[in-house]
């Protein structure tokens, strides 16, 4: 039969990890027992509840696991709902990967890497940061600043504080928002926190998180003096198709599920605002 | 070139309705439309305009795209694609505009990775066109460099009051002339040539006739996007969308499951850029005014697309939205008002 994008396949879900009061993460092989298929990191795949729908998701795995792909997934909508009530051995619907992956064989090797993510902006990053720690010696130091609402809104804190605390050449700064018992670390917002820390602005930069954090991340960035040609983020809109063809996840003349969801920020000042 | 009597055009009908599905502009309940030919039903070729464009040929309103079996925790995915070997199609009478409209969804479509819904299709259906001999004065094809009097296809016919004029373009165009071959004569070039001309002196006249595009470019992408004149010329927008389901152009599309007693079914359908939900998602929206809808539309229309494919617009002037929208907005007040400055 011929291949067609929008068929999905066939994926079994193997383990199902509370991370947060409202992120899961889902382990997902297909039938066979094998990875359903290859991803770059910052690629997405379009995952469904047959009845009740299709959303795209960053694959949170990397791609140098080749066992299984992983999806956290914050509960937020009607589809997520329902995948939040899904249980090991569930049966559901896999399709990518989709979209322009994080430039790590190209632009980021080498560089000294600068990774922020805030709350579930994590998911994407997860994946890129991973990738970085397997191919260690081709970057440079890593430096990685995370934030959630709470010291219970970290997604996958166990992973963080167990292996990428003891990465060497790699810095990990962890804050909440607001002050809570049991946490002695950093109090505080992403951007300010970030102006705190003086980076060094020769840094490659990659941000993720809500569009408000970003907004006020990047202006901290650029007056630390980083280079917006070397910052990167990921957008996200609504899409059906993951192709281009469906027509409603461009902003201009760039579709979100093929052109990014990776876009420079140099590339995100080119289009119009309305995303 | 051949030439058919109009006397015999039923005749020419059946004999292709023999071993082809025939797809005809037809008369129904007072509305003209591709329908499936059958013997009795009233076939209008003179209808300059269907209501609906032929793109549904292609991309139906709605199709199914696969089933769903469960069973426990397990799941089977069923394709129920169309198999194009059972039989070929032909859709016959498409207009100039209509026939460029199909090379506009195709762009889309049989793009990497190829829409295989849409290309067994397209595959299946020969394309016979029909030139015009009577422009309305909501047509303004020939702004976006379409000759009314000259459509492609895979046969192009011309239509007088005595014959219908036949000209096969292609393999597939040959293959249906060896169908209708006996009931064709030679010859009828100075009629079409007559036709064409006359046409052309009406093409000129229309009120449309000079459109001045020269404004939409790639390199104006953000200062057309920030156009004030935005907000008045959507004001009136109701977001109703019937300007999408009558444009051959417009192509977006919504998937979504549908629960039946046995399994799922996910399906596509048309869908519109100028509703509310269509980029609605759990976290937010991205377009949430009229405005914003309306300005999308045309965008994609004249900058967004041209500038993903080489410059070619996604508006074909069949003049289908200057007739049906309920508030009188349309592309050629667009093009007035932003597009250069040769427009009055």
């Amino acid at each position: 039969m011929i291949e067609e994008t929008l068929i999905p396949k066939v994926g079994v879900i193997t383990d199902v990890r509370k991370d947060t009061p409202d992120v899961k993460t889902f382990r997902v092989v297909g039938t066979d027992g094998k990875k359903l298929f290859k991803h770059m990191p910052g690629q997405c795949a379009m995952v469904s509840v047959p009845g009740v729908g299709e959303c795209m998701f960053s694959i949170t795995s990397s791609p140098t696991n080749e066992e299984y792909m992983e999806f956290s997934i914050k509960k937020c909508g009607c589809v997520t709902e329902v995948i939040h009530s899904l249980e090991v051995g569930q049966h559901i619907t896999v399709r990518g990967p989709y979209g322009k992956n994080f430039p790590v064989e190209e632009d980021f090797k080498g560089k000294d890497l600068l990774f922020i993510a805030g709350g579930i902006g994590l998911a994407p990053l997860r994946s890129v940061i991973n990738y970085v720690r397997h191919y260690r010696s081709n970057y440079g130091k890593v430096v990685i600043v995370y934030g959630a609402r709470s010291k219970d809104d970290l997604v996958d804190i166990e992973e963080i504080q167990t292996e990428w605390m003891n990465e060497p050449n790699m810095d990990v700064y962890l804050t909440i928002d607001r002050p809570q018992e049991g946490w002695d670390g950093h109090v505080g917002f992403v951007p300010a926190y970030v102006k705190e820390l003086g980076l060094d602005p020769n840094m490659t930069a990659v941000l993720c998180g809500p569009p408000i954090m970003i907004k006020f991340t990047l202006a901290g960035l650029l007056e630390l003096g980083f280079d917006k040609s070397r910052v990167y983020t990921t957008l996200e809109l609504r899409m059906k198709c993951g192709v281009g063809k469906c027509g409603r996840c461009n902003v201009g003349d760039k579709f979100v599920c093929k052109d990014g969801p990776v876009f420079r920020m140099t590339e995100l000042d080119e289009l119009p605002d309305e995303y | 070139m051949l030439k058919i009597a109009k006397e015999r055009l039923n005749e020419l009908y059946a004999k292709i309705a023999e071993s082809m599905g025939l797809f005809i502009p037809i008369k129904k309940a007072g509305e003209v439309n591709y329908h499936v030919w059958g013997e009795g039903k009233e076939v209008s070729l003179e209808t300059l305009k269907t209501v609906k464009s032929p793109k549904n040929a292609f991309f139906p309103a709605s199709e199914n795209l696969m089933k769903f079996k469960t069973e426990g925790k397990n799941l089977e995915i069923i394709d129920v694609r169309w198999d194009k070997s059972e039989k070929p199609f032909v859709i016959f009478g498409v207009k100039a505009c209509d026939y460029k409209a199909i090379e506009v969804l195709d762009k889309v479509f049989l793009a990497d990775p190829v829409d295989t819904y849409y290309q067994s299709r397209r595959e299946a259906f020969t394309i016979v066109t029909l030139a015009c001999s009577k422009p309305e004065e909501s047509c303004f094809c020939n702004a976006f460099g379409v000759d009314a009097t000259a459509p492609k296809g895979d046969v192009t016919t011309w239509l007088d009051e005595k014959y219908l004029y036949w000209q096969p373009n292609t393999e597939k165009g040959e293959a249906l002339t060896q169908i209708v071959a006996d009931m064709a004569e030679q010859g009828g070039e100075a009629e079409v040539a007559a036709q064409q001309a006359a046409t052309q002196a009406i093409m000129e006249k229309l009120p449309f006739a000079s459109l001045d595009l020269s404004r939409f470019q790639p390199e104006n992408l953000n200062e057309l996007f920030d156009d004030p004149a935005w907000e008045e010329m959507s004001e009136a927008c109701l977001g109703c969308g019937t300007c999408t389901f009558v444009c051959p152009t417009c192509q977006c599309f919504d998937i979504r499951d549908f629960k039946t007693h046995e399994g799922v079914i996910r399906y596509r359908c048309w869908d519109s850029c100028m509703y509310s939900d269509f980029t609605l998602m759990a976290h937010g929206n991205s377009r949430t005014t009229q405005m914003q809808r309306f300005r999308q539309r045309f965008m994609h229309k004249l900058v967004y697309y041209p500038s993903q494919n080489d410059g070619l617009y996604s508006c074909v002037g069949c003049g289908r939205c200057v007739n049906k929208c309920p508030q009188r907005l349309n592309i050629v007040k667009v093009i007035k008002t932003l597009g250069g400055k040769d427009n009055d």
